[in-house]
């Protein structure tokens, strides 16, 4: 039944033109000899030489980079437990508040959130830099990996966990081996997710630092708002392709993993 | 058994409780506290834990910031522009997005998994990136007026950078994905032989659609409503990057506030007003995915 009329042909290719010619014309231009978009003044990869002769980006990437491993790492285990407490957890006292406080920050404006962790720090006297960066990002991508985790906790069968403690687990072993196994690609993706919340951050990033660490969307910001600059097109760029082979290499794996479960379930099935 | 328990609600507990909501307690307080020279930079500081302290504090907190907010037209302003952008920018996006998941959703069944990843994937590369990629677009050199000045349909250089305009590009084109995933959701269980049977009645096409689809993707309509207004109610980035020094939206006064006026009481002020702004779409939002989980068991 489902079929691709004019229609929908014409919204597709429309839709898909809007989102991707954008950041193809931003590539195109990474390679432009000249300075302006204006002019093609032929094809160069030096922005892309200066791009690696400049220190600062290189710092920022570093700190970026440092952050988001430790940021998301933290958010992974704290919003998995979030997500047992969420499902699992029962009726406990502060439960709505605990829900509520899972939630709100998915829809919290950047600016707010920012501006309250900042003061937050503040008062207590911590000295803002990459420590507080990574405080601020476990905060709210904890949340985003409890939505991701909890939504696969509700389709699993309680059952088999409560088999492993019959059958003598402690409940943190029936854990570790029942599980963890079944909901680990909903952890892994929310530690990816959380991952690239944290690589993207600027608002959060910029009231939660101090002048001692700068991550790289803080160092694009600065750049870019003295207008266009090539060497950015240039890191674009090469943000965009990691992005890309990521997911690509991402989707073949998944595909290949369904293609062998279906096999292994006809195997099955014929014995 | 029970301390485990405790151990597991207890620390994402305390966690979101001393790192999300006690901070908006402070910025509640600091909003009661006046401007001054001094580090930080607002007074009264509450020193020590003592009875008196708290006395003298609490006879100096008031409500001047909140009344000095509505006083003064910039900020009334700031809160009703952002409103009109944010809820303009969702309906453009909406009627961007629709036609899309209306034509992923009716593509032929492989194509889907592949139509799903291109959506998700600009989603994937940074944020910041991609409103930048509109300033080299829109600005009056820019590939889009060169390439209208080329076609002929216009003889001079539009002013699109720094105007209302490209702040709804930007928004519409970085948000795109959250208005377009709910409703790819709703049409896709769509259930096909309800259209059949409407076009068996004598419904045309059209009819049909207006009747049928509509209604029943209601659902994903308003959730990708509510993810594309709320953030972009208090959106920083893409006014400060696109729009122009007339374009007033509350999150970019709050950041000046802070960061060029050092003013942290009245920055504090503004973020409690948007706060009690965006509590109504949040209840709304958050009784409307009630309804919805009802509606599935």
């Amino acid at each position: 039944m489902r079929r691709l009329t004019w229609f929908n042909a014409v919204s597709l290719t429309i839709g898909f033109a809007f989102l991707y010619v954008p950041m193809l014309i931003l590539i195109i231009y990474s390679f432009n000899e000249s300075r302006l978009v204006t002019v093609w003044a032929g094809f160069s990869t030096k922005w892309y030489g200066e791009l690696f002769q400049n220190e600062a980006f290189l710092d920022a990437a570093w700190v970026t980079l440092k952050v988001a491993v430790i940021s998301s790492t933290i958010a992974t285990i704290l919003g998995t437990m979030a997500a047992q407490v969420l499902v699992r957890g029962g009726r406990f006292k502060g439960r709505t508040l605990f829900s509520g406080m899972i939630y709100a920050p998915l829809v919290m404006p950047e600016v707010i959130t920012g501006l309250s962790l900042m003061l937050l720090f503040i008062s207590l006297g911590l000295d803002r830099g990459t420590f507080t960066i990574v405080l601020a990002h476990a905060t709210f991508s904890m949340c985003y990996v409890s939505v991701v985790v909890s939504s696969r906790l509700v389709s699993f069968d309680k059952s088999l966990e409560e088999a492993a403690l019959d059958l003598g687990c402690t409940p943190f072993d029936a854990f570790k081996s029942v599980t963890l196994p079944i909901i680990a690609p909903a952890v892994i993706s929310g530690w990816l997710l959380a991952f690239t919340l944290s690589l993207d951050d600027l608002v959060i990033a910029s009231f939660t630092s101090g002048p001692s660490a700068t991550t790289l969307p803080m160092k694009i910001w600065s750049s870019v708002r003295m207008g266009v600059s090539p060497q950015i097109n240039a890191l674009s760029t090469i943000l965009i392709s990691m992005v890309t082979i990521g997911v690509i290499a991402a989707s073949i794996t998944t595909k290949r993993r369904v293609i062998q479960a279906k096999r292994d379930e006809q195997m099955a099935e014929a014995q | 058994m029970k301390i485990a328990r405790r151990f597991l609600i207890g620390i994402p507990f305390l966690w979101l409780l001393v790192l999300f909501l006690i901070p908006f307690g402070i910025v509640f307080k600091i909003s009661l506290s006046d401007y001054a020279i001094s580090i930080p930079p607002y007074t009264p500081q509450l020193d020590g834990m003592s009875w008196d302290s708290f006395r003298t504090f609490f006879g100096q907190i008031d409500f001047e910031n909140y009344v000095f907010l509505t006083t003064d037209h910039l900020y009334w302003k700031a809160y009703l522009s952002s409103l009109q952008i944010a809820t303009l920018s969702m309906i453009f996006t909406l009627l961007v997005g629709f036609p899309i998941a209306y034509g992923m959703a009716n593509a032929p069944d492989h194509w889907r998994a592949t139509l799903m990843m291109l959506i998700i994937l600009p989603f994937w590369t940074s944020f910041l990136i991609r409103v930048y990629a509109w300033q080299g677009i829109l600005s009056t050199e820019g590939v889009l007026n060169q390439f209208l000045l080329w076609t002929g349909i216009i003889s001079e250089p539009l002013k699109m950078l720094n105007t209302n305009f490209a702040v709804y590009i930007g928004i519409v084109y970085t948000y795109l994905p959250f208005m377009i995933l709910p409703i790819y959701a709703t049409l896709e269980k769509l259930d096909a032989s309800l259209l059949e049977a409407a076009e068996d009645l004598g419904c045309s096409r059209a009819k049909a659609f207006w009747l049928v689809t509509v209604p029943l993707s209601k659902s994903g309509v308003i959730a990708g409503c509510f993810l594309v207004f709320i953030p972009a109610l208090g959106e920083f980035v893409i006014p400060s990057l696109l729009g122009g020094s007339r374009t007033l939206m509350i999150g970019k006064v709050l950041f000046e506030e802070f960061f060029n006026n050092r003013d942290w009481p009245v920055a504090s002020t503004v973020a409690v007003i948007l706060l009690l702004i965006l509590i109504i779409p949040i209840v709304l939002f958050q009784r409307n995915q009630e309804k919805q989980q009802e509606a599935e068991k």
